[in-house]
Formats: C-alpha cells, sequence, structure tokens
C-alpha cells in the first residue's frame, strides 16, 4: 500500500465511526477568508468546542454544518452522508442560535411544537413530545407563556428544548452562554453537559471564552485566522499548547522570547534576554534547530514566590541559577481563593503569577514593593517553536 | 403653593398651554364647524336656523353620489390590495436582496412620493389616453381600473416605505431558525417573517385606503367620463353652492375614516392581547 492509499484508509476509517465530517472545508467573500482548508472530525456522543477570537471562522463553520451558508470548497458528511444537495431544513442538525430566534408571536409550546408541526407529527404524539422538551429543561409548566414573560435563561431553555425536541443527531449551540449574567452562566454551564448526558447526542458548541469551552467540553478545536491552530482535549490545550497563539489564548500565560542554545536528547537550554543572567532549563529534547528563535511559555500557577535572599532560590533537578528570576512586586490582586501577584523584572518585564491562598493567613506572605525571587521547575516552560 | 416645574415638564406652562390650545383649535375648529352646519337648516349655510337630518335624507337619496361613494370604496379597496403586494414585495426585495442599481430602485420607488400630484395626474391622463388607453365600455368594476392603478402607483410606496422600517427590525435569526427546524422558504416566510411584518401592513394598509379614498387631483385627471369618485361629486357639488348636503357628504367621509382607523386599533390591540 503506497502512502495515499493509506491516507486514503485513514480517511475512510474515521469517518464511519464520525458523525460530523468537515473535507477540506474552505469559505471566502471574494478576498476575505472565512474558513481556511479545514478538515475535522467529530465522534458521536462527543461535546465539541469550537473556540476562537471573533472573526476566526468558528460561527461561520457552525453555521455551513447547519446549511446556512454554502462552502466555497469541500464536503460536509453528516452520519456518513454528503450534505452538499442537502438545504438546512432536511439536515438532522439543529440549532441554538445565539440570539436564541425565539419566535414572539408563537407561546413556548409553540415555538417547541413548531418543527414538529412542519414535520407532520400528529397532534397527540406532538404535546407529548413538546412536553417532555420542556420537562427536560425544567420549563414544563411554563408552556403557555409568551416569549416576552421569559428572562433571558429562559428563553435560551426555549430555544434548547425547540431544537432538541426534533431529536436531532447534533445539536450545534452558537455562543449559547454570552448573553447570560456570569452566574447564570456558570450554573448554564453545568446544566448543559447535563443536557449533553442524558440526552446523549452530540452538541458542537462555538464560543469565545476559554472557560467554557475547558469547562464543558471533551475535546476543543482552537481555531485562528480561519483555520484549526490546535485541536485536543482542554488539558493538552492548556499544559500542551502548540503554539504561541493557543498558549496566549487559553488561560494566561507568562512568554519570553529566546534563542535555543543546547539541544539534548534529555535536555535543552534557552537564552531568554529578558531573564539574564539565568537561563531556561528544560529536562527534555525541543528538537528543534540550535541557535534558532523560540518562544517559553509558563503559566502563572507554575511559578513559585521565594522572599529575597542573596542566592537564587534551588529548583530541584535543575542546574544552580537557572528558572529563576529577580524581581519588585508591583501590584496584588487578592481574589479569595488565589491571588495574583504581577512582578517587574530587572528589565522592566512585567510578569503574572497566581499562588492559591491555602490558609486564612496566606495573602500576608508577600506584600507589595517587596524584592522577591520568582522560580519554576524544568517540567513547568512549554517551548515554543511557533 | 403651586408645585415646583421638573426641568422637562413644559407641558406645565401657560405658554406651551397656549400653543397646544392654538394647534388643536386651528386643526380642529373647521372640521367641527362642518360638521354643525351639516345639520343647519338652511339653505345658504351662513348662520344657524336650527337642527335638521333632511340633507342625510337628501344625501342617501342621491344617486349619483351614492355610486360616487361605491366608486370610491371599490376603488380604495383594490388600491389597498394591490397596493399592499406590491408594495410589501418592494419592502422585501431592498431589505434582504443586495444588487447592482439597488439605490436607483430604491429612488424609483420613492418617486411618486415626492413628484407633485398634478404631474402624477397629467402624466396618468396622458398615459391612459395615448400609449395605453383605457377602455370605458368596460363593465364595472373593471372601468375603474385606470383610477386604481393610477392610485396603486401613489399608494404602494407608502406601504413599502413602512413595512421597510418594520422589517429592518427584524432578527434574521428567527428566519433561519424556522429553515432549521424543518420549514422551507415559504413556511418560514409565512410563519416568522410574515406575523413580524403585520403590524406594518395593517398601517401600511390604513394609510393606503384613505390615500386613496381622498384622493382627488389624480383621480380627476384619470377618470373617463362616465365614472366619477366621491372626492371628485363633492367637488362638482361645491362649483354650484356651498350648500349643507357637502357638509353632510364631507362628515360622512370623516366618519367613515374614523370608524375605520377604530376598527384598526381594536384589531391591533385584540392581536396584541391574542399574545398575552
Amino acid at each position: 500500500m503506497n502512502a495515499v492509499d493509506q491516507t486514503l484508509a485513514k480517511d475512510a476509517e474515521a469517518t464511519a465511526k464520525s458523525i460530523i465530517s468537515f473535507r477540506n472545508i474552505s469559505k471566502r467573500w471574494g478576498s476575505t477568508v472565512g474558513v481556511d482548508n479545514v478538515s475535522l472530525d467529530i465522534m458521536p456522543g462527543e461535546f465539541f468546542a469550537l473556540l476562537g477570537p471573533s472573526g476566526c471562522g468558528k460561527t461561520t463553520l457552525l453555521r455551513i454544518l447547519a446549511g446556512l451558508e454554502v462552502p466555497t470548497e469541500g464536503r460536509i458528511l453528516i452520519d456518513g452522508q454528503d450534505m452538499a444537495e442537502i438545504p438546512p431544513n432536511r439536515r438532522a442538525v439543529n440549532m441554538v442560535f445565539q440570539s436564541y430566534a425565539v419566535f414572539p408571536h408563537m407561546t413556548v409550546a409553540d415555538n417547541v411544537a413548531y418543527g414538529l408541526k412542519i414535520e407532520g407529527v400528529p397532534q397527540p404524539e406532538r404535546d407529548r413530545r413538546v412536553q417532555e422538551a420542556l420537562d427536560l429543561v425544567q420549563l414544563g409548566q411554563l408552556g403557555a407563556r409568551m416569549p416576552d414573560q421569559l428572562s433571558g435563561g429562559q428563553r435560551q431553555r426555549v430555544a434548547l428544548a425547540r431544537a432538541l425536541v426534533k431529536k436531532p443527531k447534533v445539536l450545534l449551540l452558537d455562543e449559547p452562554l454570552s448573553a447570560l449574567d456570569a452566574k447564570l452562566r456558570e450554573a448554564m454551564r453545568f446544566e448543559l453537559s447535563q443536557l449533553q448526558q442524558k440526552v446523549g447526542i452530540t452538541f458542537i458548541m462555538v464560543t469565545h471564552d476559554q472557560t467554557e469551552a475547558l469547562a464543558i467540553a471533551c475535546r476543543v478545536a482552537v481555531m485562528n485566522k480561519g483555520s484549526i491552530a490546535q485541536l485536543g482535549t482542554p488539558s493538552d490545550l492548556y499544559e500542551f499548547p502548540a503554539s504561541r497563539f493557543v498558549a496566549d489564548f487559553i488561560g494566561s500565560v507568562n512568554m519570553f522570547e529566546g534563542t535555543l542554545i543546547d539541544d539534548k536528547p534529555d535536555e535543552a537550554l534557552v537564552a531568554c534576554p529578558e531573564l539574564e543572567p539565568h537561563r531556561v532549563y528544560v529536562p527534555h529534547a525541543v528538537l528543534g534547530k540550535e541557535a534558532s528563535s523560540v518562544w517559553v511559555a509558563i503559566r502563572p500557577e507554575k511559578m513559585t514566590l521565594h522572599k529575597d535572599a542573596d542566592t537564587p532560590p534551588s529548583v530541584p533537578e535543575c542546574p544552580a541559577a537557572h528558572n529563576v528570576a529577580k524581581g519588585e512586586i508591583k501590584d496584588i490582586s487578592y481574589l479569595g481563593d488565589i491571588s495574583i501577584y504581577h512582578i517587574v523584572l530587572a528589565n522592566g518585564r512585567l510578569i503574572r503569577i497566581s499562588r492559591p491562598n491555602r490558609s486564612r493567613f496566606d495573602q500576608d506572605d508577600f506584600s507589595e514593593g517587596e524584592t522577591v525571587w520568582v522560580s519554576w521547575d524544568g517540567s513547568s516552560p512549554v517551548v515554543l517553536q511557533s | 403653593m403651586a408645585l415646583r416645574r421638573a426641568p422637562l415638564e413644559y407641558n406645565r406652562t401657560w405658554q406651551m398651554r397656549a400653543w397646544l390650545f392654538g394647534v388643536f383649535f386651528f386643526l380642529y375648529a373647521p372640521l367641527v364647524a362642518l360638521i354643525v352646519f351639516s345639520f343647519n337648516d338652511s339653505k345658504r349655510n351662513i348662520v344657524w336656523r336650527g337642527f335638521t337630518l333632511n340633507y342625510y335624507h337628501k344625501l342617501f337619496n342621491d344617486q349619483v353620489l351614492m355610486i360616487a361613494f361605491a366608486n370610491s370604496l371599490t376603488i380604495a379597496f383594490f388600491a389597498t390590495i394591490i397596493s399592499l403586494a406590491i408594495g410589501a414585495l418592494a419592502a422585501i426585495l431592498l431589505w434582504r436582496y443586495r444588487f447592482t442599481g439597488k439605490t436607483a430602485v430604491e429612488g424609483a420607488f420613492t418617486l411618486p412620493l415626492v413628484v407633485p400630484e398634478i404631474c402624477m395626474g397629467v402624466s396618468m391622463l396622458l398615459f391612459f389616453t395615448r400609449v395605453i388607453p383605457w377602455p370605458n365600455y368596460l363593465m364595472w368594476p373593471l372601468s375603474l381600473g385606470s383610477i386604481i392603478i393610477a392610485h396603486v402607483s401613489f399608494c404602494f410606496p407608502f406601504v413599502a416605505l413602512v413595512v421597510g422600517a418594520r422589517l429592518a427590525g427584524f432578527n434574521k435569526e428567527q428566519e433561519e431558525a424556522a429553515r432549521d427546524l424543518g420549514a422551507n422558504d415559504w413556511q418560514a416566510f409565512r410563519d416568522v417573517l410574515l406575523p413580524h411584518m403585520r403590524p406594518a401592513l395593517i398601517a401600511g394598509g390604513l394609510l393606503a385606503f384613505t390615500l386613496s379614498l381622498d384622493d382627488f387631483v389624480i383621480t380627476f385627471f384619470t377618470s373617463g367620463p362616465d365614472t366619477i369618485t366621491f372626492p371628485v361629486k363633492v367637488y362638482s357639488m361645491l362649483r354650484f353652492s356651498v350648500n349643507p348636503e357637502v357638509n353632510a357628504a364631507s362628515t360622512m367621509l370623516i366618519l367613515l375614516t374614523i370608524v375605520l382607523m377604530i376598527v384598526m386599533m381594536v384589531m391591533q390591540s385584540r392581536a396584541q392581547k391574542g399574545k398575552g
């Protein structure tokens, strides 16, 4: 078997298992590129999230899947069936719109019944399924209400029930939580994932909020400028970002530009001008070209604060005076469970460190204006080459 | 002690009240006088000589006037229906689609709003005598065709304007949601867009109906020798003398307009209550 045949066979295998398959999807308006050659397989029963900044093409991708946009190139398969000629009203996917798009002139029950009515489901069965769907989203008592008598959260539940009542193969959610206030958003986040487990169908969610994606989704595709920057589980994306964009977009990060000065099979050294005279040591290979430009990314919670001393703190399994920096605490944000320390290094560079307040007196350990040492383990930094 | 006036409560200053009184006086005093004098028992219509319903009696027995009235209602009815269809479609066209020359089309639609009525009238007269001569021997109501067409041409831009304003506030995701739930284009239009347009259609229809009902200039030029409408008839009555019959006829027209307004308002408030 040659390489091409092998890829084809692999493709076929992925398609056989996946419920949604994007194949080289591109969408262009004139010279504007919305989606750029995206291929993606989504498995049945998955809670999948498309994450990215606004204008990255995530919503376009979702709308292409729903049939509301036509791709310039590429194919979409839903449950193995090519969707090229299938209009949105005959696709086995349903969408919860960002504005919820609840029909204002119909009652809650009529809203939910709409899809079934169009489908021609007879009256008794229709009523039963509508009630079932309303119960599922805990709106069982409000069927007779008009949408303008509902709160934002309730309207969203109507939109959810209206989509779920059709028993779609895949439920599409466009920024489902962005219009809710913070408290409700957190509650709905949990409820959405409960709901997904209960009904057992595939959910695909579009969001620009990384916490939301990390909290709910099994797998996340981070998108940037129309293509997928990285695809993986939430912890993959957070702990093993593949690029500066992903490291920066997911969570917060301290990023230092540097030069790879030593790259051995089991250790590597990076010299970062902003951290000089100290260097960054990692106990694994970077597999990059020596003397090439790299970026060191370290999460705020993976850095430790030390009281000022003449000698740098020693970091276990690290050469002396490596993975350390000296600076002054510029600002402390006390958030209750954690405190965020903003530290200015000698050369003016600002870094962020977060520190859990385990005991009720931990916030008093350091104070603003204090000179401190910062250190991190060899396993903490991620060395990025792009 | 008088209560102190809040900064924006202008309606509590006496100047504002005098101004309001003046506006309402000059708006409604002539109408009230017209209605009152329709009950005046005098041929001259200058001095009040006592109450009578004689002129209403005469009015309803006046064959020509009744025919004119029926003509006006028929014309207004058909002109409204056609204007609603064309106006709504024009509004949807301009709202939904992007095409070259859109601005020109938009301008062409609103042209009848700004062209002086007399020009419209003359051009319609020429059109229906020279370009497409409208046959005079057609049976009623086809004989009204030329007037109806003329009325549609100045009524539908108003419908398009009102409907267009309403469409601007439409959330397109609603229509997409209907499509997503299985509706085809027609069903999505019927179940989502049309209910949204409804208040605008009612308002636009009412506007078109009243515009058509009391139009004089364009009707005067486009009506054939044998057809006569209510405003044209009132005008011809005036040429002989301003007698209370004219007042009575005008009062009937005002009454009809008010009744129509009330019907529409009741319909609209019912529709709103039906929601709740």
